[in-house]
């Protein structure tokens, strides 16, 4: 009898050992997680940072025919105020034929202002054909001098390496003649 | 071998006494009294700031103390700690110019303030502080109530501690007696008075509680992160103790067998 | 480290890497199988408890340097804004100034354990010696760090500590010189500050690597003093003591978040919250809390060391209160050698024992005293005077004290093994 409790007393200790071991291990495993969060956070955008995360941009002084490079979260954004030529060479292109298939009404808010973000999607250079006097590549809007890629006057691939259209940033009207990004 | 463990438990006690008094004792010399202590809402373990007192004490900052003191390491877009929506920054921050440029033709200009902008100061640099005050440099009081010891009493004290020259110390012209001041002789003119503030929620426009309230908003100021530092900290201590309640269970059913 | 006998492990994955590289068979010599005596008080948990403080400094630390700029127009600020703006800052920055405090807790109550329990002693000097090493280090790392946020304290200390350096004759201005990179604490001392307190921690990791390999070759040390003589008088290292060690440091980090939560700025001073100005030393410059004994040591030293009655001076007042600190550590080197004792635990030195809880209660008392100003004045005496009474313990305690006991002081009967032992305390509790 008394041999029967003794096995007993090690059978229940041993299954509270196992509790406690596996209680010890969860709690192990929420405590290093809720150091190492803290730690991987620390690298996301700061609060200083995120507070830059939105530009404003008189639009006022720009000219039709005219673009002009703004910076917003450290990436260049151009900005061009289309000519009615260049608009209607937008539309009236074929979609389907396209690398990227967008439609120029997609990518804009008023259709007079083309607003992208200027990195080649190929490999992150900037393109040319911003200011006047630069190449604007064969279908006059801009050219990547890096590996050749040409965009349109929608800021859409035509021809050359890059796999997508210049990126359209979230933007909005605050005024006819001001926009807000981001 | 109990005495030897109460020893020991003594042994450490004594040392652990010996680091928190260093740091307690270290810096009561001079004959500056000690400010007495406030009842802060942010006192305490559960302590929390009072947002109402914030907002009455920014404004007593803003018409009051920002005429000479900058808080540079402050940003309009930080008092929405404060109560305040996004749009009413904006608006607090649009009441102030800033500097910026240069611009395409090379010059610097003056625009109205945003939130991300810091704390406009009240001098270009601290040269051009100190020129307009007698040589006295006014301090950035973004973190004056860690700067200070018993930070917020002090400010309190320091506020309300002016009146005529005690103890026979002798005040030169174009100084003030004050009894917190270390040395108790002080540039700044005693800044507050009775209603020089207009409230609007009803709180007294008294010196007393403009300098509560404006000690309250710059411990803020100091400490932006006090509620979410103590919130957090409650929890990592449940979490700790229970954690070595359950090492404590664990290592006893282990050694158990063993004796 | 490789060769010899393999452990045999089910997991094929586990044995086939083990194979190759026998990493698990080490783990399962060093932590798991390795035998530890089965007394260990609770002051055998600071060794762990300060192997996590240090990893828990660099951790944070590489966190923190990716924001910190060591610029001496921008520290200062950098530091505001990992306070305010980054993600997690504060806590970081808070977890880091304090665990600096919490790292230097830890160690001292190791280093005071080994004393009271003649851990120093053969065969574990080069133990105690790399132990020493470490705490040099610590030493350096700690001080250097705290002249990073560029603070009225960092400024100044910076510029005390280093000048202590030109108490050295002949080389003593050029050393400062070549130290600060200028003719002033500067740009070029931030700048290389951040380098090596980048730097030096890693060096202490490593030589925490040889403090434990050593400490595996000899084995430990425990309350008794005496080596283990058979299987019955040790326990496996796991699951026995990784569980003790856990538990210890749970409490430990409890006190430790204690401060990080809830009076962060309790261990740091007001001073490092203006920013460095080189033309305004502040009232009182005190160092860090674990500074402060030596700091009343290197004070307490006022009086030169020359031919009375002349102007020859051999040793000037400086430079005895630079020996006297840098000695006072030094002296730890040669502990081993000192005491000569054949009996290691104070448990069994009843007359050992008595002056090892002076030496303790004299430097706390020196910690006081180094945190008052020079001038100050307790019960009516002068604290300087109090300080040199406390140095010339220290001292006597290490070079007269030591020896002296070791020919002479008779000991308690030792028990015959720690197994003994133990029965005998389980007796006398029950």
């Amino acid at each position: 009898m008394a041999k029967a409790t003794t096995a007993d007393n090690k059978a229940h200790g041993e299954s509270r050992r196992d509790f406690l071991q596996l209680t010890a291990a969860a709690f192990g495993a929420v405590g290093v997680g809720s150091v190492a969060w803290p730690l991987v956070d620390t690298m996301n955008p700061a609060k200083d940072t995120l507070a830059l995360s939105t530009t404003e941009v008189d639009l006022s002084p720009i000219q039709v025919g005219q673009s002009i490079t703004v910076m917003w979260r450290g990436k260049p954004v151009f900005i061009r105020r289309r000519t009615e030529a260049e608009i209607e060479e937008a539309r009236s292109v074929d979609v389907s034929g396209l690398i990227d298939k967008q439609s120029d009404a997609e990518r804009i808010e008023r259709p007079e202002w083309l607003v992208v973000v200027g990195i080649c999607t190929h490999l992150g250079c900037v393109p040319v054909g911003t200011k006047t006097g630069e190449v604007k590549g064969d279908y006059g809007g801009w050219f990547c001098p890096c590996h050749g890629s040409h965009y349109d006057t929608s800021g859409r691939i035509r021809k050359g390496p890059a796999p997508k259209n210049l990126a359209v940033p979230d933007y909005e009207f605050l005024s006819d003649t001001r926009i807000k990004i981001g | 071998m109990k005495m030897k463990r109460t020893f020991s438990a003594l042994l450490v006690v004594l040392a652990l006494c010996g680091v928190v008094g260093y740091s307690s004792s270290a810096y009561a010399a001079g004959d500056t009294p000690h400010p007495p202590k406030q009842d802060w809402s942010f006192s305490g373990m559960f302590g929390t700031y009072d947002k109402g007192a914030l907002q009455r004490g920014l404004k007593v900052y803003q018409n009051v103390c920002s005429a000479c003191h900058g808080m540079k390491h402050l940003r309009y877009r930080n008092l929405t700690a404060l109560g305040y929506n996004e749009n009413q920054v904006k608006n607090i921050a649009a009441q102030y110019s800033v500097t910026d440029g240069p611009n395409d033709e090379g010059e610097m200009f003056e625009r109205t303030a945003i939130p991300s902008d810091a704390f406009v100061s009240p001098y270009p640099n601290e040269a051009a502080a100190k020129y307009a005050n007698n040589g006295a440099y006014p301090v950035d009081l973004s973190l004056i109530t860690k700067a200070r010891h018993s930070g917020s009493d002090y400010v309190y004290g320091l506020l309300t501690g002016y009146s005529e020259p005690e103890h026979g110390v002798e005040v030169p012209e174009g100084k003030y007696y004050n009894k917190y001041f270390p040395g108790h002789v002080i540039s700044m003119a005693p800044p507050l008075s009775d209603d020089i503030v207009a409230y609007d929620d009803g709180t007294p426009t008294t010196t007393e509680q403009y300098a509560k309230d404006v000690a309250h908003f710059l411990t803020w100021a100091a400490d932006p992160y006090m509620e979410d530092r103590k919130r957090i900290g409650l929890r990592v201590i449940i979490f700790l103790l229970v954690f070595a309640g359950i090492m404590y269970a664990y290592k006893r059913q282990l050694w158990a067998d063993l004796h | 480290m490789g060769s010899g006998q393999r452990e045999k492990f089910d997991n094929p994955v586990v044995e086939w890497v083990d194979s190759r590289l026998p990493v698990f068979t080490l783990m399962q010599r060093e932590y798991g199988s390795f035998p530890v005596p089965k007394n260990f008080n609770y002051f055998w948990n600071f060794g762990a408890i300060a192997g996590v403080m240090l990893v828990t400094m660099i951790v944070t630390g590489i966190v923190l340097a990716m924001q910190y700029t060591a610029h001496t127009d921008l520290a200062f600020d950098s530091v505001e804004r990992i306070m305010r703006d980054v993600n997690f800052g504060w806590m970081l920055r808070y977890m880091h100034s304090n665990g600096a405090s919490f790292f230097f807790i830890a160690v001292y109550i190791h280093i005071f354990r080994g004393m009271y329990y003649g851990s120093y002693k053969g065969p574990r000097e080069l133990l105690w010696i790399l132990g020493v090493v470490i705490f040099l280090l610590m030493m350096a790392t700690a001080f250097i760090g705290y002249v990073l946020p560029w603070g009225q304290m960092s400024y100044w200390g910076a510029t005390v500590i280093t000048n202590l350096f030109s108490a050295l004759p002949l080389v003593g201005e050029p050393i400062v010189t070549w130290l600060w990179g200028g003719f002033s604490v500067d740009n070029p001392t931030l700048n290389r500050f951040f380098a090596l307190h980048y730097l030096l921690p890693f060096v202490i990791f490593a030589v925490v690597f040889l403090h434990v390999w050593a400490l595996h070759i000899c084995g430990s040390n425990n309350p008794e003093g005496i080596e283990p003589k058979s299987e019955q008088d040790t326990v496996s290292f796991h699951p026995y003591y990784t569980i003790k060690d856990s538990f210890g440091l749970l409490f430990f980090l409890v006190l430790y978040c204690l401060f990080v939560f809830f009076a962060p700025d309790y261990l740091g001073h007001p001073d490092n919250y203006i920013p460095a100005d080189p033309l305004v030393t502040p009232a009182h410059i005190v160092p860090e809390w674990y500074f402060l004994p030596f700091y009343a040591i290197l004070r307490a030293i006022t009086f030169e060391i020359g031919i009375p009655f002349t102007d020859i001076v051999f040793i000037t007042a400086k430079l005895g209160g630079v020996i006297a600190m840098f000695g006072a550590i030094a002296l730890w080197f040669v502990m081993p050698w000192l005491d000569t004792h054949p009996v290691r635990s104070a448990r069994y030195r009843p007359l050992y024992r008595t002056f090892f809880i002076l030496l303790v209660i004299d430097f706390v008392a020196l910690g006081y005293i180094g945190s008052q100003a020079a001038d100050a004045v307790l019960f009516g005496l002068p604290l300087s005077v109090m300080g040199l009474i406390c140095t010339a313990y220290y001292f006597a305690f290490f070079l007269v004290i030591l020896p002296v006991l070791s020919k002479k002081e008779k000991v308690k009967t030792l028990p015959n093994s720690i197994h003994d032992a133990v029965l005998a305390k389980n007796k006398s509790h029950s």
